[in-house]
């Protein structure tokens, strides 16, 4: 099913949580919206889930407008951060009840819902376990019945909240995997929220980069991580360095030194950004970047250098082989691979 | 006595560098033994001394038998109609705000600071063929005064307070996230509260409602004005304990005494086994 | 009746959060439950102070200042004054060995402490007129010695310490197990003795906790009925506490003395209730941390 949110916005007692936001999500999709807390991602699930209703805007599912429908009618797949799972009902009780719980006309026999409650349970393989109450279930175990749960419905789309924001680190692993794997066997329009970039880069087939309320960038995890399109973007995803340069003739300057790098800015004042790790090392040049290393540490196969640049007060980082014999007051030059020029924020 | 009780892989307390633990274990025995314990095993050991014909003769007594009836039943169902209002009064306390609410929720320990004899005799005037609500319902036909109807009303009022004080903090704790689950699942809010809300809170309840009929059973000082404490009609199995005293029949009061301390000790117990029930089962209790 | 919830029906179609009931719902609950707590509470209440004054504060005043009224009170004071302070040290004490230490037999110990509340008033009356009356084996040698204990002063405050034991240790017990014996070691470590730990570090952490459990304590002190009727004997003027005085003077239909004793008792309950809320206001976070009610 494709979800559309259009030019949505949401306020908490005035507090505006999200800004205008608009986000389409095609069918079979994996998404992830990706964002330090308060970046108003979860609030966004909640909204296409129906939790929350948009202060403006609307939310569609497929062509028809959905802003206005319950929850209930909304047929969604919801799993929450701590699972909520109902701890008075065994195992396959709580998979079984958004069956259960269906209007006459539509609720299959208690025996198809035993039967279909196995089946999932069968395919997020948890079976033998379907008399157990939640309490007795490693949090793993927990996160792969509220999965079941929510698949249990045949939902329109999946929603799920920090799925294994919950657990420890070696089972956040293999449930990322996991979750991968059923998505390509399930094809279910699935959107995830997570402040961990790894789990977004690796799971998601787009990221959605949230920041402050609004979407920053929506793209592919190669585009969101080798085309960041916002400092924000760069600095949150992957590791980034940052210089404050001047642009003068659509090429960058530091101080007095031609950095050898052009840009379609106007003149003024700008900050360079680029990957600490994809720099090409130059032999004294006058269109570079001149530093000064004031610290030097080995991290795992490549020496992490920090540079002086230009008095005192800026300090960078950047990554050169290990076996550079780098040492502290050398000088270094350098030019990025990769990079981008904002305007001066 | 300590030393003798440690034993070689046996410790009776672990180890800690915080003094005072023979005197205030001490201090704590000899005050419970003194106060608790002594007067009670008292009442056991002259209850043993009735021997079993003894005591068979008051327990099978049919004033007792009524007494005791009248006593349980009562108790029994003013715990049920506390059960229902008072999880409605916890429900409205935690859920809602409204103007009033804190005024509402101290009034709700009325009973707790109340003496029993200002509550007994308030509700017996109130109840009164010619009190405020006695009149109203004297034309119906309905008397409360005199009656066991009487006796529940003032057993409803000491029992309220356990009821809503057991289940209000539970229910302060229910995780919106679980309400929120039922609801994107597809239950309406009359299946979310009756099919996830309320029996999570079972355990909760059933304790309200173990503390609330056990405290019920032993009233004596809200009963006695509004029960008219007619034999066989609206005598309480407290008030015959009393009843036995003024008349000097000690054995007759001890055994009545001991059938009450039993059954309330298994009712106690049933409190207990609820809990660990609930614990080991669901992993909470209350 | 303005409620402060989230706006809602407006229009013909609009989005309900999933979290609370329709208003309809919602004000039949609250309804329901100033009804009924009206009905219950609330009217047994306000009928106190209107019956007491019902012939006119006069009346009302004579009843309070009429001799045995003034003895009822003075002993119910005194009452309140032995037993209280006793329990008081009791508990403190008693939820210091509980819970500072870890032993075997613990659990049991604190159901021990709980026991009084299973018991029925009556009951913990009885207790004492067979531990002391002329048929037991305590009572011949009291005779023969001179003391008086059924029907007598220290007959009350016995049934009044056993109906209000578990009070403060109950309240403290959950309350300093939950602030464990760090605070406690830290004190020590720094060379503070037993004593001065307790007074410095212990005391301050628990005082609110105690405060909350002197008080309920308190108010069943000055109004336990069925246990000190069992063991008064019903002197006038000499073994009645006021509860006793109130049953004294409603048997004699004397009502509007009745309730004007009453109508203080009441007061004491208001007092207490208002206590009680301020404490929870103020303090409730401490309280309620610990509490397992």
């Amino acid at each position: 099913m494709d979800v559309r949110v259009s030019g949505v916005r949401k306020e908490f007692d005035r507090f505006p949580a999200l800004h205008d936001v608009s986000l389409e999500i095609n069918s079979g999709e994996l998404i992830a919206l990706l964002g330090p807390s308060g970046s108003g991602k979860t609030t966004l699930l909640r909204l296409i889930a129906g939790l929350e209703s948009p202060t403006e805007g609307k939310v569609f599912f497929g062509d028809e407008d959905a802003s206005l429908k319950s929850v209930q009618e909304r047929n969604v797949g919801f799993v929450f951060q701590h699972y909520a799972l109902f701890r008075h009902m065994t195992v396959i009780d709580n998979v079984g009840f958004g069956l259960k719980v269906r209007p006459n006309s539509s609720r299959p026999s208690s025996e198809e819902i035993r039967r279909r409650s196995s089946e999932l349970l069968d395919f997020v393989q948890l079976s033998g376990l379907e008399k157990r109450y939640p309490a007795q279930l490693s949090g793993g175990q927990r996160q792969r019945v509220a999965l079941a749960r929510a698949m249990a419905i045949e939902p329109r789309i999946l929603l799920l909240d920090e799925p294994f924001g919950a657990l420890d680190a070696k089972v956040r692993k293999e449930l990322r995997r996991w979750l991968r794997e059923i998505h390509d066997k399930t094809k279910h329009t699935t959107v995830f929220v997570t402040h961990d970039q790894d789990e977004a880069l690796e799971l998601a087939d787009r990221v959605v980069v949230m920041s402050q309320g609004r979407i920053e960038q929506i793209g592919t995890p190669d585009e969101v991580y080798d085309k960041p399109n916002s400092p924000f973007v760069y600095s949150f995803i992957g590791e980034s360095s940052k210089i404050d340069v001047r642009v003068e003739n659509g090429e960058l300057w530091l101080a007095d030194r031609r950095l050898g790098l052009k840009s379609d800015l106007p003149d003024g004042d700008a900050s360079l950004y680029f990957r600490p790790h994809d720099v090409a090392l130059v032999s004294d040049s006058d269109a570079c970047i001149m530093g000064t290393v004031v610290a030097s540490r080995r991290v795992g196969a490549t020496r992490r250098v920090e540079l002086e640049i230009g008095g005192a007060s800026e300090r960078i980082e950047i990554g050169i082989s290990a076996d550079h014999p780098a040492k502290e007051m050398s000088g270094i030059a350098f030019r990025p691979q990769h990079w981008r020029v904002f305007p001066k924020s | 006595m300590i030393s003798n009780l440690a034993k070689a892989g046996w410790r009776f307390k672990r180890p800690s560098v915080i003094p005072g633990f023979g005197l205030t274990l001490g201090f704590t025995l000899a005050y419970l033994a003194l106060i608790v314990l002594i007067p009670l095993t008292g009442l056991v050991w002259r209850s043993a001394s009735l021997g079993f014909t003894g005591f068979w003769q008051v327990a099978s007594d049919p004033r007792t038998v009524n007494a005791l009836k009248i006593s349980f039943g009562t108790a029994f169902v003013a715990a049920l109609i506390n059960v229902v209002f008072g999880v409605i009064v916890a429900w409205v306390l935690v859920r809602y705000r409204f103007p009033g609410r804190r005024i509402i929720d101290a009034i709700v320990d009325l009973p707790f600071a109340l003496p029993t004899a200002v509550a007994g005799i308030a509700l017996t005037s109130l109840y009164a063929k010619n009190g405020w609500i006695g009149q109203l319902l004297q034309p119906l036909g309905i008397k409360v005064a005199f009656t066991p109807i009487g006796i529940t009303i003032a057993l409803i009022f000491v029992g309220l307070p356990f009821v809503v004080r057991t289940v209000q903090p539970v229910m302060e704790e229910i995780r919106k996230e679980v309400e929120e689950a039922a609801a994107t699942l597809g239950a309406n809010r009359f299946q979310t509260i009756t099919r996830v809300l309320l029996p999570g809170l079972q355990p909760a309840i059933l304790t309200g409602f173990a503390l609330a009929f056990a405290r019920a059973v032993g009233e004596y000082g809200s009963v006695i004005f509004i029960a008219g404490n007619l034999p066989y009609v609206s005598e309480i199995a407290p008030l015959l304990i009393v009843i036995r005293l003024e008349e000097f029949d000690y054995a007759g009061a001890t055994a009545i005494a001991a059938i009450m301390l039993l059954l309330s000790f298994a009712m106690l117990f049933v409190i207990n086994l609820i809990q660990a029930w609930s614990r080991r089962r669901y992993g909470y209790g209350t | 009746m303005a409620l402060d919830l989230p706006q809602t029906e407006s229009s013909a179609k609009v989005w309900h959060p999933a979290t609370t009931e329709s208003r309809a719902a919602r004000y039949a609950l609250i309804a329901i439950t100033l009804a009924f707590l009206g009905l219950f509470l609330f009217m047994p209440l306000v009928s106190v102070f209107v019956e007491a004054f019902r012939k006119g504060p006069a009346e009302y005043f004579a009843a309070l200042l009429e001799p045995d009224a003034r003895a009822a009170i003075r002993l119910t004071l005194l009452v309140a004054a032995t037993a209280v302070p006793l329990n008081l040290i009791f508990g403190v004490v008693a939820a210091w060995t509980i819970a500072k230490f870890e032993f075997k037999g613990k659990a049991f110990l604190t159901t021990l402490i709980d026991l009084p509340f299973s018991v029925s008033p009556v009951i913990s009356g009885l207790v004492y007129v067979l531990l002391f009356s002329s048929h037991s084996v305590l009572g011949p040698w009291l005779k023969s010695h001179g003391i008086e204990v059924l029907f007598a002063v220290p007959g009350i405050v016995l049934a009044t310490m056993f109906v209000t034991f578990p009070f403060v240790a109950r309240e403290l017990i959950p309350l300093m197990q939950h602030q464990g014996t760090t605070d406690e070691e830290a004190a020590l470590s720094l060379g503070a003795n037993g004593w001065q730990t307790f007074w410095h570090v212990t005391l301050p952490n628990i005082k609110w906790g105690l405060l909350y459990g002197v008080l309920l304590c308190n108010a069943r002190a000055m109004g336990e009925f069925g246990a000190v009727s069992v063991v008064s004997g019903h002197i006038r003027g000499l073994t009645n506490t006021m509860p006793l005085h109130v049953e004294i003077l409603y048997n004699e239909y004397n009502f509007v003395a009745a309730f004007a004793v009453a109508s203080l008792l009441a007061l004491l309950a208001l007092v207490t209730l208002v206590l009680k809320t301020l404490l929870e206001l103020k303090y409730g976070a401490e309280l309620r941390a610990a509490s397992g009610h």
